[in-house]
């Protein structure tokens, strides 16, 4: 089990005061904060090594790009990838989806096709999808959520066919929390021979996420929502699957050669290896660098023990949430199927109200729709309340939270 | 002569169905801000300067003592912004 006092000690945000309360940061399902590990290694890649990444001969660029590379390493063997080669930097979950939408979608979907997506997914993961359609008019269908918001397997399986191509899921909701088992769902789309997209925002981040054994085609995640810098985040793809899509950026970077021809007056292109036809232009080097740092922090700490706090935290909140008359929590009560992320609501107050009167008090929670509107229009919610937990979260934080929570729903 | 920018940083419009305004006061001017919107508006209840229920010209809204305020209810940030320059000028 891991201790978060002693975590904390490494995140000097968290010495904060704020409102003249010690600051209690529960808006971790929105972007974490980051350990002085992570600083120090982005600052030490300003201060020694800071140059452009390949092509260069220079030692400053030779340090540089095997920063670089080792970052995409890293995150390989983080999810079990099977190597670099699997990794595509992006700025985040969103890009990684845009990608994989117009990269693979755009000459892969055609109108006779369909797209199956959950109702409750990011609005990253339904957008995309809904304007692709527009352009190659295939159907984009929606699988329908239990009312406690877990998926319900019934409705996907109804609803997949062999005219399915691509099954887009989340891995962990980011407003209830609940955990999706992707690895049912993916054997069930590769037996109508769909490719399996997850948005892993909210697991990869919280709990151990292995893309082989899961047997997914494409993961996305955002490194700012697992102690990382904001501006880099990864895609995963099956090496086979990214060989034969073509980019979706043109630049520097993503190729070998662009010779002019004189006759044609036309230039030819030669793509480069994988990874980097999908990382067009100067990357962010410096978020791969601190991203790096983000991962060690994780494993050194273990993933199923960041699970198993989480776990016990949602459960310790939840039970302490159910002694208040006017607190009504959203989505199952079982915290083992969850991860820290508890949607909630105060009688008739605004969620707004509800996380403004939490910050008089130091507290950072988040209200609104979470980028999740059609889940908060299943719920016939007009938004939300939201607590979600990190490592560094103690009970402690979590009495008083319930403490102030009494105190707002008596106003 | 003050304007309504002189004592509001920011301006939110929430996420939800609720579609509400957030309004964070300048940090220096805000209890100069917060007196003027207490002399204006009326107290429907309050929590030991932590909170106040205010109503103002039918517009109901909270006001926090951290110098954030969330307007209810309104039809754009134009009507905000006329009941803002009510409150604070």
């Amino acid at each position: 089990m891991l201790d978060p006092y002693k975590i904390r000690e490494d995140f000097p945000i968290l010495k904060r005061k704020i409102n003249n309360h010690p600051l209690i940061y529960l808006d971790n399902a929105a972007t974490t904060q980051k350990p002085k590990q992570v600083i120090e290694a982005i600052k030490e890649f300003y201060e020694e090594h800071n140059a452009n990444v390949h092509r260069a001969v220079h030692t400053l660029s030779q340090e540089a790009s095997e920063l670089y590379e080792n970052a995409h390493e890293e995150v390989a063997k983080f999810i079990n990838a099977d190597g670099m080669e699997e990794i595509i930097f992006v700025r985040g979950t969103t890009e990684a989806i845009n990608l994989v939408a117009y990269a693979w979608g755009l000459r892969n979907l055609k109108r006779e096709d369909e797209v199956l997506v959950t109702l409750m997914e990011h609005h990253s993961n339904i957008v995309p999808w809904e304007l692709l359609s527009k352009i190659n008019g295939f159907q984009v269908k929606y699988v329908e959520v239990n009312d406690d918001g877990t998926l319900n397997y019934e409705s996907f399986e109804n609803a997949i066919s062999h005219k399915t191509k691509i099954v887009c899921l989340l891995h962990v909701s980011n407003v209830t929390g609940v955990i999706t088992n992707v690895k049912n769902v993916a054997k069930t789309a590769h037996e109508y021979g769909a490719l399996v997209l997850v948005d892993g925002a909210q697991s990869v981040p919280h709990l151990p996420v292995d893309v082989k054994d899961l047997d997914i085609d494409f993961l996305a995640f955002s490194g700012h929502k697992m102690l990382g810098p904001t501006g880099i985040g990864a895609l995963y793809g099956k090496r086979e699957i990214l060989e034969e899509i073509e980019p979706f950026h043109g630049g520097g970077e993503m190729i070998r050669n662009v010779t002019f021809n004189t006759i044609t007056r036309r230039c030819s292109i030669s793509l480069n290896d994988l990874p980097w036809k999908f990382e067009a232009g100067t990357p962010n080097i410096c978020g791969g660098v601190g991203l790096t740092a983000a991962i060690k922090y994780l494993k050194d700490i273990g993933m199923d023990n960041v699970k198993a706090h989480e776990e016990n935290l949602t459960e310790y909140t939840m039970h302490r949430m159910q002694e208040l008359e006017k607190v009504k929590i959203y989505g199952p009560k079982d915290a083992s199927i969850k991860c820290g992320i508890i949607p909630f609501g105060v009688d008739d107050l605004s969620s707004h109200d509800v996380a403004l009167s939490f910050d008089s008090y130091g507290i950072m929670i988040r209200s609104g729709f979470h980028c999740a509107q059609p889940l908060h229009e299943k719920f016939k919610l007009k938004s939300s309340a939201r607590a979600s937990f990190y490592i560094y979260n103690t009970r402690k934080e979590i009495d008083w939270f319930v403490e102030v929570l009494k105190e707002i729903e008596h106003f | 002569m003050n304007t309504v920018e002189d004592y509001v940083a920011r301006i939110e419009e929430t996420c939800g169905e609720e579609r509400d305004f957030v309004v964070i006061l300048k940090y220096d001017l805000k209890n100069q801000a917060i007196a003027k919107i207490l002399k204006k508006a009326k107290v429907k209840k309050s929590i030991s300067r932590i909170v106040f229920e205010l109503t103002f010209k039918n517009v109901s809204f909270r006001l926090y003592g951290t110098g954030k305020a969330i307007f209810r209810n309104l039809k754009d940030k134009e009507e905000l912004q006329k009941v803002l320059a009510d409150l604070l000028l």
